[in-house]
């Protein structure tokens, strides 16, 4: 539908005209078909109609909501459509760069990469006369579409069979490439385990910076050499170090605010100059199976978790062995000697951070709900349906929680059977 | 027992262990380092290596305490390398390392007190040309100069790796917990001190050093026109969001409507 608003000069004088036989028809069809309760009047005024505004209350009294909520409902579709009001920013001739090299964990913009970009906008744009470019730099393949809105002026994509896998020493001397070509005035990586973080001290190092690590504020400071002041944790995070702002940060989650209100180009760029080659010395052979048994409570990733609801215990063993899931469980089914002390999920044993956390029998105490707190998606298996749990969970099933598993256990045995078959196949 | 704790067969293997002094998060009080001591123990893991352990700093009877926590790990001998305090032992273990020419070199992710950058490691490999990985979580084998090793990843996953050494390793808490420290070995343990001309580290006299401040919560933004929605989110109730409640269901169809979950989240492997 066309954005312009196309007006009918005969209807609205039709809606001006009181005394026109088509008068509350055309009232009601430029109302989008409600009651109109607004309208001009014959003379430019605007008039009410009080009797068609607000709605029956509780006790058979008519209440009006003036706070506009009620009449947004009542305008058409065309003004409702919420409209990006996000102002775009092109920076054509960057005074300096400020290169960012995202996680990018599991190919997308981790909310600790965000929050950098967010740290690298606010260095870009201190001066509003000489604003400079956000550079991030990306290593392979991903599947985000949205570096624009992330505050990305510049993207530059590393590809090349050398960044497959964990190739620390080639994707270095990519950056170092990158350096002396564009010469970031500022390099700002995540300091995460999951790579910014050693992937910043080796940079560091290579570029002969000393580097601010576990950074968390920075402040425009007009005394220190770069205008800018850092803080950042020391000696395990007991310590605050205030210093000038150097070339390479790397900086925590929460860094800074993440861009929201402007949109920026994301304008593609490449290297003139060929990357080198690097005779690497550490060999990455791949990931290795892991026995989710052995894996500590607080890092695994999937947990079926288990209750005084649940009676038959070598069925959930079972069922935990065939999911491939870290096995938890709750003070009372520890309290009662079904399972081990260090298995205990809560506020008394471990505070647990999945990404699934499948609750077999668990009523879900407060003790217990506080140790989940950080998992994202929780299944409750519970036969109350009103307790705390299944309050929590993303998807509850009401039902007997042996009986659920023992068929949870048969799907997937089902389904393993079936890519075995597919397997062999192919 | 974690899968990972297996000794693996490193005959005539040098190990240099590179130890910091901790601090106990409550007390204050000075100890072996938490990561520094799970280096140890890894080092000491490798059957048939000959473990030697390396201190650049003051000595000082605090010091002394808390290096002896190391000892007590069932090592003879610990080098101290002495230096002024606020030292860059960079080029001083950079020397020693050198000099000694250990094959590997395990050392803790980041130490538990002054700036704690966890750059040392980095800085050691640049300077004697070594390659470096961290979260090192269990040396499978060594031969012909190449280490198979396996690396930690987050949610416990692990990856092995293979490198040609020497190589400086960093060890963090996803490696196997140290052994307790006994109190005989610890005071028959001996001190090589070696004084060693040291190098002021001037840039960390121009930082203001404070206790750590508590970093302010991020507060919730709702970005809306209305007053009325930004209300309603600032009041709102953070729970009941959405769940999805099977009632009067099958366990078939319970167990299907889980399993797409499973599946959907990519926790079935």
């Amino acid at each position: 539908m066309s954005e312009l608003v196309r007006r009918d000069p005969r209807k609205e004088w039709i809606a001006r005209n009181r005394l026109h036989p088509q008068h509350l028809e055309v009232l009601a069809e430029i109302g989008g078909n409600a009651v109109a309760t607004e309208w001009m009047g014959p003379n430019g005024l605007m008039r009410r109609n009080p009797h068609a505004v607000g709605f029956m209350g509780p006790n058979g009294i008519r209440r009006i909501d003036r706070s506009g909520a009620s009449h947004a409902a009542h305008t058409n579709a065309r003004s409702t459509q919420s409209q990006d009001s996000r102002r775009q920013v092109t920076i054509n001739t960057p005074a300096f760069m400020v290169a960012v090299v995202p996680d990018m964990a599991g190919g997308r913009l981790s909310p600790h990469d965000r929050d950098l970009l967010g740290l690298a906008r606010q260095l870009a744009d201190a001066d509003p006369e000489n604003p400079g470019a956000v550079l991030a730099i990306i290593y392979g393949e991903h599947k985000e579409n949205a570096f624009g809105e992330a505050g990305v002026d510049r993207l530059l994509s590393l590809e090349g069979e050398q960044f497959d896998g964990y190739t620390p020493e080639n994707r270095i001397a990519a950056l170092q490439g990158v350096d002396r070509e564009i010469a970031p005035r500022y390099w700002l990586l995540p300091d995460s385990t999951v790579g910014g973080g050693e992937l910043g001290r080796r940079l560091s190092v290579r570029l002969g910076e000393r580097a601010a690590t576990q950074v968390w504020q920075v402040e425009a400071d007009s005394d220190s050499d770069t205008g800018w002041r850092c803080t950042t944790r020391g000696a395990a995070g007991t310590t605050d170090i205030v210093r000038a702002l150097p070339r390479v940060v790397l900086a925590l989650a929460e860094c800074a605010d993440p861009i929201s209100e402007t949109r920026h180009a994301a304008e593609p760029i490449e290297l003139s100059r060929g990357l080198p080659n690097v005779l690497g010395r550490i060999e990455d052979i791949g990931e290795v199976a892991v026995d989710p048994a052995s894996v500590s409570l607080a890092e695994a990733e999937f947990i079926l978790s288990a209750g005084n609801g649940v009676k038959d215990w070598d069925n959930y063993h079972h069922a935990a062995e065939v999911l491939g899931a870290t096995k938890g469980a709750s003070r009372v089914a520890v309290d009662d000697g079904h399972m081990p002390r260090d298995r205990q999920v809560g506020a008394t044993g471990t505070w647990v951070s999945a990404k699934v956390y499948v609750a077999v029998g668990i009523s879900g105490a407060i003790q217990h709900l506080q140790g989940i707190q950080s998992c994202e998606k929780v299944v409750a298996i519970n036969l109350d349906e009103g307790c705390d749990m299944v309050k929590r969970a993303d998807l509850a099933v009401i039902g007997d929680a042996n009986a659920i598993l023992a068929a949870l256990v048969t799907r997937v045995e089902q389904y393993r059977a079936e890519q075995e078959e597919n397997r062999d196949a192919a | 027992m974690p899968p990972d704790a297996q000794s693996s067969s490193a005959t005539g293997l040098n190990v240099a262990v590179l130890v910091s002094i901790g601090r106990h998060p409550l007390t204050a009080r000075t100890r072996r380092a938490d990561q520094d001591a799970r280096a140890v123990e890894m080092a000491l893991t490798l059957s048939g290596a000959s473990v030697s352990l390396m201190h650049a700093g003051q000595h000082d009877s605090d010091n002394e305490e808390a290096i002896r926590g190391y000892l007590g790990m069932g090592i003879d001998e610990v080098r101290l390398l002495e230096q002024m305090p606020q030292a860059d032992v960079v080029p001083v273990l950079t020397e020693a390392l050198r000099a000694s020419a250990p094959q590997l070199v395990l050392t803790g992710t980041r130490a538990e007190t002054g700036e704690a950058s966890g750059i040392l490691p980095y800085l050691l490999a640049e300077a004697l040309g070594w390659p470096v990985i961290n979260g090192l979580a269990a040396v499978e084998k060594v031969e012909k100069g190449v280490a198979t090793v396996l690396q930690a990843l987050p949610r416990g996953k692990r990856r092995r790796l293979r490198v040609r050494l020497p190589a400086i390793a960093t060890v963090d808490t996803s490696a196997p917990a140290a052994r307790q420290s006994a109190f005989g070995p610890a005071r028959r343990g001996e001190f090589d001190v070696q004084p060693h001309a040291s190098e002021a580290d001037s840039a960390l006299t121009q930082w203001q050093i404070q206790p750590a401040r508590k970093r302010p919560k991020r507060l919730k933004i709702v970005k809306s026109s209305s007053a009325r929605d930004r209300f309603k989110a600032a009041a709102a109730k953070s729970d009941g969001g959405g769940g999805q409640t099977l009632n009067d269901v099958t366990p078939e169809q319970g167990a299907e409507a889980i399993f797409k979950l499973l599946r959907e989240e990519g926790v079935l492997r």
